[in-house]
């Protein structure tokens, strides 16, 4: 037996012992305010024990991750997408590529339900589900010359399953990008700083493609040094600009932004990569990663003090404001990317596995990547629950139910137990420059205000709005670029399928194909981001919910493909490693489901909001929120379309989910019937570490090969 | 002195390769090693075949939510 050495027994108890001392006082605090020190102490000490103890133990001994055999990378490298990258540079891109608005907006809508219940989900649920789904995924495409997670469920599960997945994948997506462009939509709306420095954007990106282009083909560093800089221009420009006399030109409303939107959406994703998609992501992937090391050192310095309740009475009560529902299902679906996310797994089968030097290096980039965004997500819950929350909920709830008069916000919040005093209200507005914070919902505005918050503490109060608009900004940047990128996929996606009846659509570069396809996908997205924009009854309080439960469908899709592949694979002892976390999730999204569809209560089922309003229409009574009997019809059509679409996306999981359980029994039965498609063992090469340190060995063995490569 | 050379030199090598700048280096070599008298593209060529790439199949570097 292999005997730990004292003081590696020492380093752990005491990293033990700061998780444990973060958690209680986390837990056991009442009434008084707890800084945002433990909520990291509880965060960064569970992290490392999961990842020192239980990701070795997936690695080693469930997937028993194997250091002689040669990964896709090294046996199909082509020095283009397939080529081993070094572990700390493919940390960066998988990070990069995971990171995005999701871990950030949703714990903070989630903060409504106070900081406990979240940060418990995003703690627990990364470490047992999230970053498992990640690592698990990565590791069976890499065994699989990097297959993506759609052609691994069509393989492993069948053509039924992975045909439901397909689908279910592609309604996703326009949810997705529905929701995140009215983030930003609410974010952008009425605000000339804010629209001014996010179209300028636009100018700089395609500068930066013709410098890329024409001018420097390949010199990224230089040619994102130069956004950047331009792009902080716009940003303080931005200010001038919403002082000037065209302040007026980019005040827009909602409706405008809309149209703006989906008319940027459908351009850019007919123009080519070079010009638009290729620069614009290089400016979000800088900011991105640039923004999150700013918020991570200013929580560390500021350590500022956590003000929401750690649970709020809305979590049993369910009638909270920012969405509806009780604590369970509806925390575990709205924080999302943060803890457990379907998304990911798109990015870790495909684009990562065909980078990787060593199939040992997975726990690091799988596991390790998916700890980092989680630790994101504990950041925006720590932004949102830093600020008054009399602010807090004046700032998310619905203007049909707080109103558009800070002094009928500020008594409707104080009648939830929050009080806050108009001027105080009008204050914060004027803090960063902007004409109200009433009803900023989609989570992007308070987030900027909590990070603008920190970042004062640090640099001093003068620069608040500009942190607030820099935040703002920030946000904007990457989901723009995701509209662009997400429409390109869903559009490929649609080609994919429309080609199997009218063939020419297979052909991805047929200009009229590209162009129906484009305007579809757009038309579609661009479809529930109006609706989310007229909706009378708040569109992120309706259509957010619908976002979480796909994006945690489609991890169930994932769970459900690495669970079969374990079974197939003859894990079967071990298959519980992603079956709980897979069980987990259908079960709470299930339930989501269930009761968005069912429920009997108005707030929160969907069918039953629709009988609500239309016995009222029969009735020609006009119910509040709404305002007219235009209204009226506007409710009863969405709450139809939000009923029958939540429907359609549980049941098409239900299909995923059954058939791999039939894949699973059958193995289990008749192991002889089933096929694994793993490509044949190569003996590998390279010599490479396995975690970010090497360890001793690991360098004395690249010191061996080294000083053999040099002796004939 | 030499080891702050040192580190600049880590710190420029890990942004080439984190922002894919060192993309071309990395494909010359790659040719070269397999076929060493093989004609090289031009850099210029070399990139837009590379967007192009990503045209044809945009679930290459798509990033997330």
């Amino acid at each position: 037996m292999r005997t730990a050495n004292p003081r590696t027994v020492v380093i752990w108890t005491l990293v033990a012992l700061v998780g444990a001392a973060g958690w209680t006082v986390l837990a056991l605090s009442r009434g008084e305010e707890v800084s945002a020190a433990w909520m990291v102490a509880a965060a960064l000490g569970s992290y490392a024990i999961a990842y020192r103890f239980y990701a070795k133990f997936i690695a080693y001994k469930v997937l028993k991750v194997d250091r002689t055999r040669a990964t896709p990378a090294e046996r199909l490298n082509n020095g283009i997408d397939f080529h081993p990258t070094d572990r700390r540079v493919l940390l960066g891109h998988h990070f990069a590529a995971i990171a995005g608005a999701g871990p950030l907006v949703g714990p903070v809508l989630a903060a409504q339900m106070g900081y406990l219940p979240g940060t418990i989900w995003i703690i627990v649920g990364v470490i047992f589900a999230g970053a498992v789904q990640d690592m698990v995924v990565l590791f069976f495409s890499t065994r699989r010359d990097g297959r993506s997670l759609g052609q691994m469920a069509r393989e492993e599960i069948g053509p039924f399953g992975g045909a439901a997945a397909l689908v279910a994948t592609f309604v996703i997506m326009i949810i997705l990008l529905g929701v995140l462009a009215l983030v930003i939509v609410n974010a952008l709306a009425q605000s000339p700083w804010g629209t001014f420095s996010i179209a300028m954007t636009i100018p700089i990106a395609l500068l930066m493609g013709f410098y890329l282009r024409v001018l420097r083909p390949g010199r990224v560093s230089e040619v994102s040094v130069i956004g950047v800089a331009l792009l902080l221009l716009a940003l303080v420009a931005g200010r001038w600009v919403a002082e000037s006399s065209w302040a007026d030109t980019f005040t827009l409303a909602p409706s405008t932004l809309v149209v703006w939107m989906v008319a940027y959406g459908f351009i850019a994703s007919i123009l080519p990569v070079w010009m638009l998609l290729a620069p614009r992501d290089y400016l979000s992937t800088f900011m991105k990663i640039g923004t999150i090391f700013l918020l991570a050192l200013g929580v560390i310095v500021a350590l500022p003090t956590l003000k929401m309740d750690p649970v709020t009475d809305f979590a049993s009560r369910g009638d909270g404001p920012v969405f509806a529902g009780s604590l369970f299902p509806f925390v575990f679906i709205t924080i999302a990317c943060g803890a457990l996310s379907g998304f990911h797994a798109l990015i870790s089968s495909g684009t990562t596995p065909k980078m990787i030097q060593k199939e040992t290096q997975v726990r690091m980039i799988g596991y390790g990547s998916m700890l980092m965004e989680s630790s994101v997500a504990v950041m925006a819950l720590v932004a949102a629950s830093i600020i008054d929350p009399g602010l807090y909920f004046a700032m998310n709830a619905p203007a049909g139910v707080i109103g558009d008069t800070v002094q009928n916000a500020s008594q409707v919040v104080g009648s939830w137990g929050y009080q806050i005093s108009p001027e105080a209200l009008a204050r914060a507005a004027e803090n960063v420059e902007e004409a109200s914070l009433l009803s900023r919902t989609g989570g992007a505005p308070t987030l900027a205000i909590g990070v603008s918050e920190i970042f004062s503490q640090v640099t001093g109060g003068g620069l608040r709005a500009f942190w607030y608009h820099f935040a703002i900004m920030f946000e904007a940047l990457f989901i723009l670029t995701a509209l662009d990128a997400g429409t390109r996929v869903g559009r490929f996606m649609l080609q994919d399928m429309l080609g199997n009846v009218y063939r020419p659509f297979k052909n991805v570069s047929w200009k009229p194909g590209l162009a129906i396809t484009s305007a579809i996908v757009c038309g579609l997205w661009g479809y529930f981001l109006w609706v989310g924009v007229h909706e009378p009854l708040g569109g992120i309080n309706q259509l957010f919910p619908i976002f979480g439960i796909s994006n945690q469908l489609l991890a169930a899709v994932a769970l459900a493909v690495c669970t079969t592949l374990l079974v197939k694979s003859g894990r079967l002892k071990w298959a519980w490693i992603t079956g709980v976390p897979l069980v987990w999730d259908a079960t709470v999204t299930l339930t989501a489901s269930w009761q968005k569809v069912f429920s009997s209560d108005p707030k929160v089922g969907f069918f039953k909001q629709r009988q609500v309003f239309q016995d009222a229409i029969d009735r020609g009574e006009v119910l509040p929120p709404a305002k007219s009997m235009d209204d009226m019809h506007t409710v009863v059509t969405n709450s139809t379309v939000d009923g029958v679409l939540t429907a359609a996306l549980a049941i098409l999981i239900v299909v995923v989910i059954a058939d791999a359980t039939r894949v699973c029994v059958r193995h289990i039965r008749r192991p002889a019937l089933s096929t694994l498609s793993e490509a044949p063992y190569v003996e590998s090469k390279i010599i490479a570490p396995a975690g970010l340190i090497p360890t001793k060995e690991e360098k004395e063995e690249e010191r061996d090969a080294l000083a053999s490569a040099r002796t004939p | 002195m030499r080891s702050l050379r040192r580190v600049l030199r880590s710190v420029r090598w890990y942004l080439r390769e984190l922002t894919d700048e060192s993309a071309y280096d990395r494909y010359v070599a790659h040719v070269r090693q397999g076929h060493p008298d093989a004609r090289v593209p031009s850099r210029r060529d070399f990139e837009r075949m590379r967007t192009d790439r990503q045209e044809t199949d945009p679930r290459q570097g798509f990033r997330c939510c």
